[in-house]
């Protein structure tokens, strides 16, 4: 079982401060919806030290943070962070992530936002320093000897003279009392020892083991299984439930049914996967689903919601004046999170309190998300997150949670429900399915004189956040609203730059009015984004929408680079004017050994297995990471299959924590991207999702020939430290796409590049 | 219901369940191991691997009764935090992991097939990962590891 340590003594200092986060926010889709990942006020006040660290009477140092380790590394790093600043070694300290009862409210783990968050001069950083410089005042007392004469050391803080005082005994039990720092000074890169190590992930000799615990293995006594029973189609109401068809199943306990929320629960797993199987529901129907094979065109049919990001208002007579004008658009499909192991929670429900054992990326929200189900006062339920699968974003974590919560309450029993990976594929937040059109005029030098870009989206539902229980499958049966769109026309763009989803190109410099937020020269810009509604849930996978429009734009950059008989990586060059997105394309290509020339390749044969490179960079959301990729692939015309040989990624995210922890990031995320380039796609007919399994959902097994990926680092110590798990995977679409352009001349602009799209585009190639 | 008795990892268990349950849910629920998980439920992604007399088998899939007297060997079986097995080791030399879900059907498909068939071509070593998934995509850390473990061995 996960600690439950009592954070009694902290509640009572802070105070009990709860502040309503119910205003309803005017649905954003820019802000597409990684949730609030920023710190808030909850019960353990976060301007409070002691609701960061404390010293342990065993003189290791105990820290709580609110983001947490979902397979990413954050537990390491931020071990690390810990330690480097009170100048332990990592063995030193204890961290706590992610319980209400006793860690910060930060919101969400996501959006590439935790190391941003708490590794610059907020959050865990800064408490982190305030209290080294708390123990060296301290000791400066003690000693009397001034603090900027004293070191610290192993837990021990030294003068000069050779005299000596221990943190334990600085501290002695009691709490620090004091506020956090602002102003308190962070050990500066340079001086790094612990931090910008490769240490190991803590994790992995657990994992490695099989003594890992999981939520799938957390044991609660009493505890009993629920299985729930999705309806088959998103909106689908419970028309009656048969009861009688699983009583002679042994071991039920309860069929629940609450609204349109369908489970059941029984002593043990497989018979509760028996009577979920087993029980009949009527649905009412519903109208057939829009017919896939039409749906990007009946996307851009629908009322939107528009957002102007940029609009110089010349971009019309450009255009006009333009020697040649070139228009693509690219299509993305919808896609699952599709973790290994299917979600799953535990919950403990009681008639005045409970306590839910979650994957979540968000304690805090699905703690308000869990009283407003349970009818609870907040403050009576605890959510304890215990890591489930690799989730790369919302999967079921959160609905799952509901899910046991709710069948927990009806049985008053401890539940845990164990998805089916069915359940997930069918009812899942997907990532968005996208429509981008782009649309250039060039000079009559070849530079692009006017940019114009159109993204569409889909939305239904997102995150629960702190307010919207129904924005997940659960919570909607369960009779809460998930968020819809409400068309709107767009209005001219204020204020400043937002490019947190990727749609505005990196080549355009993003100006509003005066200000110019963008990473490229392009001033003759309109981006307009359009949100419509979706048939499915929505919400974020990992780098969402980011991915989407990256493949767009830099397909289209390949393009236009062709048009012009452009080398792709100078023609980016001469367009951009951000120093950090310039460097990493010109590491990624010089360790690439990349070929200056135009694509397609000269000479390239018509027949037998060709080969080609791409490239491909971005500056996630404008500027929370950097990175560049070149692909070389290898295209066999006959079969239409793809094989990527190797890729080069550099990237540059401020100040490295741990480098070995960021390789990993860049090697998963380029693979990860590969297969949701090459193979991965919701399908449906006109009356249910038809991918429900990994037969029919297809991804890239652990058989493939894989890739050589060579990772670059850019340490950039004096910089801010940025996200860098969703850099890699954003590039992988359109370098492999652009790679496959130069091998063949066949262009790439519907995702997945199945072998059947690959033929066709050699068929209609230049 | 019935009275079943298993050996998992070198110790017998008896349990009272349907026969028809599969091992997975034995393992995970009734003697509470952590080393084979529900991936997919349905023998699709590797993640419930566990090795039935050395050979690899899905337990997501097969009904307890099925097992007999055969010993089950899970991840935890083979290796220990304290004395990792070698293939477990060759795991943690290249930081093979991402969230680590899926290590069962990684290690253990591995060393099925390598204790079958030491000298395994990369294609063979391929073939045996057709139907193995690792959705944090840690391919090429895990073939290292793979290859790393097999030429120890050698």
């Amino acid at each position: 079982m996960t600690p439950a340590i009592s954070r009694r003594d902290f509640l009572k200092m802070s105070g009990a401060l709860v502040v309503s986060f119910g205003a309803a926010a005017p649905f954003d889709p820019l802000a597409i919806a990684q949730g609030p990942f920023d710190t808030h006020p909850s019960r353990i006040d976060p301007n409070k030290l002691d609701s960061w660290l404390a010293i342990g009477e065993d003189g290791s140092i105990i820290a709580y943070t609110g983001k947490c380790d979902l397979g990413q590394g954050m537990l390491t790093a931020q071990t690390q962070l810990v330690a480097e600043e009170l100048c332990v070694p990592i063995s030193r300290v204890r961290l706590f992530q992610c319980d209400t009862d006793t860690t910060p409210d930060q919101g969400t783990t996501s959006g590439s936002q935790s190391t941003p968050t708490n590794f610059n001069t907020r959050n865990l950083a800064q408490a982190a320093a305030t209290a080294r410089e708390a123990l060296l005042a301290m000791a400066s007392h003690t000693l009397g000897v001034p603090a900027d004469q004293l070191s610290a050391h192993g837990g021990i803080i030294r003068a000069s003279n050779g005299d000596h005082i221990g943190y334990t005994q600085l501290l002695a039990g009691k709490h620090f009392d004091i506020t956090v720092n602002p102003a308190a000074k962070r050990i500066a890169p340079a001086d790094w020892k612990v931090l910008g190590q490769p240490v190991a992930s803590m994790d992995r000799l657990a994992l490695m083991t099989g003594t890992f615990e999981f939520v799938h293995n957390v044991h609660v006594a009493g505890m009993v299984h629920g299985r729930v029973v999705r309806p088959p189609q998103i909106g689908a109401t419970v028309a009656s439930v048969d009861e009688s068809s699983v009583q002679s199943i042994p071991g039920l306990i309860k069929v629940v049914v609450r609204n349109n929320f369908v489970g059941v629960v029984a002593e043990k797993q497989w018979q509760a996967a028996q009577a979920a199987k087993s029980l009949t529901v009527a649905w009412n129907p519903v109208p057939a689903l829009p017919s896939q094979q039409n749906f990007y065109d009946e996307i851009r049919k629908q009322p939107s919601r528009d957002f102007l990001l940029v609009n110089s208002q010349d971009v019309d007579d450009k255009l006009k004046s333009s020697v040649q004008v070139l228009k693509a658009t690219y299509f993305h499909p919808y896609q699952a999170h599709g973790s290994i192991g299917a979600s799953c929670a535990v919950a403990d429900v009681q008639a005045d309190s409970a306590t839910i054992w979650s994957p979540t990326q968000s304690v805090y929200p699905t703690q308000h998300g869990l009283a407003a189900l349970t009818g609870l006062p907040l403050d009576n339920v605890r959510v304890i997150f215990v890591r489930g699968s690799g989730c790369y974003g919302l999967n079921a974590a959160d609905t799952v949670s509901f899910d046991a919560a709710l069948l927990s309450q009806a049985v008053q029993r401890p539940v845990r429900v164990q998805l089916t990976r069915q359940d997930e594929f069918v009812s899942e937040n997907y990532g968005s399915a996208c429509v981008i059109e782009e649309q250039v005029g060039v000079d009559a030098s070849g530079m692009i004189a006017a940019w114009d870009c159109t993204s569409w989206s889909v939305s239904l539902g997102n995150r629960p956040g702190y307010n919207k229980p129904g924005n997940v499958i659960t919570g909607m049966l369960a009779g809460f609203e998930p968020d819809t769109v409400t068309p709107r026309a767009a209005t001219e763009p204020t204020g400043e730059l937002r490019n947190g989803s990727n749609t505005v190109p990196p080549y355009l410099a993003g100006c509003i009015g005066e200000k110019c937020g963008g990473n490229g020269l392009i001033r003759s810009e309109r981006v307009l984004s359009r949100t419509v509604n979706s048939p499915f849930f929505t919400g974020p996978l990992r780098s969402p929408l980011r991915l989407q429009n990256t493949f767009a734009h830099e397909s289209f950059m390949d393009e236009i680079a062709a048009r012009v008989k452009a080398d792709p990586v100078a023609y980016r060059l001469k367009h951009l004017t951000d120093t950090r997105i310039i460097d990493v394309l010109k590491a990624a290509s010089q360790q690439a050994n990349w070929d200056p020339r135009p694509s397609p390749k000269p000479g390239s044969p018509r027949a037998g297995v060709v080969s080609g490179r791409g490239v491909a960079c971005v500056a996630y959301e404008g500027d929370n990471g950097y990175s560049a990729a070149v692909a070389e692939v290898e295209v066999n015309p006959v079969t239409g299959e793809i094989r990527p040989k190797r890729f080069v990624v550099a990237i540059d995210v401020g100040p490295i924590s741990n480098p070995d922890g960021l390789r990993n990031q860049i090697e998963g995320g380029i693979l990860q991207g590969t297969s949701r380039a090459l193979s991965e796609e919701i399908t449906w007919d006109d009356q249910k999702v038809t991918s429900i399994d990994w037969h029919t959902y297809h991804t890239l097994p652990l058989g493939i020939d894989v890739p050589v990926v060579e990772s670059l680092l850019i340490n950039r110590p004096g910089a801010n430290a940025t996200g860098a798990g969703e850099t890699s995977i954003t590039l992988a679409a359109a370098a492999i796409g652009n790679a496959v352009f130069d091998a063949t001349g066949a262009r790439l602009r519907a995702v997945p590049f199945t072998p059947d799209r690959v033929k066709a585009a050699l068929a209609v190639r230049a | 219901m019935a009275s079943i008795s298993l050996k998992v990892n070198g110790d017998v268990h008896t349990v009272d369940v349907d026969p028809q349950t599969p091992l997975l849910y034995v393992l995970t629920d009734e003697l509470q191991l952590r080393g084979p998980k529900f991936g997919c439920g349905v023998a699709q992604c590797g993640a419930c691997t566990v090795m039935l007399e050395g050979k690899s088998v899905r337990s997501c899939v097969m009904p307890v009764s099925y097992v007999k007297d055969h010993e089950v060997i899970t991840l935890e079986g083979i290796g220990t935090p304290e004395k990792p097995h070698p293939i477990q080791q060759a795991f943690l030399d290249e930081g093979a992991a991402q969230c680590g879900f899926c290590l069962s059907g990684v290690i253990l498909t591995a060393k099925s097939m390598l204790d079958q068939n030491p000298k395994a071509t990369d294609e063979q070593i391929r073939e045996a990962f057709h139907g193995v998934l690792c959705r944090c995509f840690t391919h090429l850390r895990m073939m290292r590891a793979i290859k790393r473990y097999q030429e120890k061995r050698a």
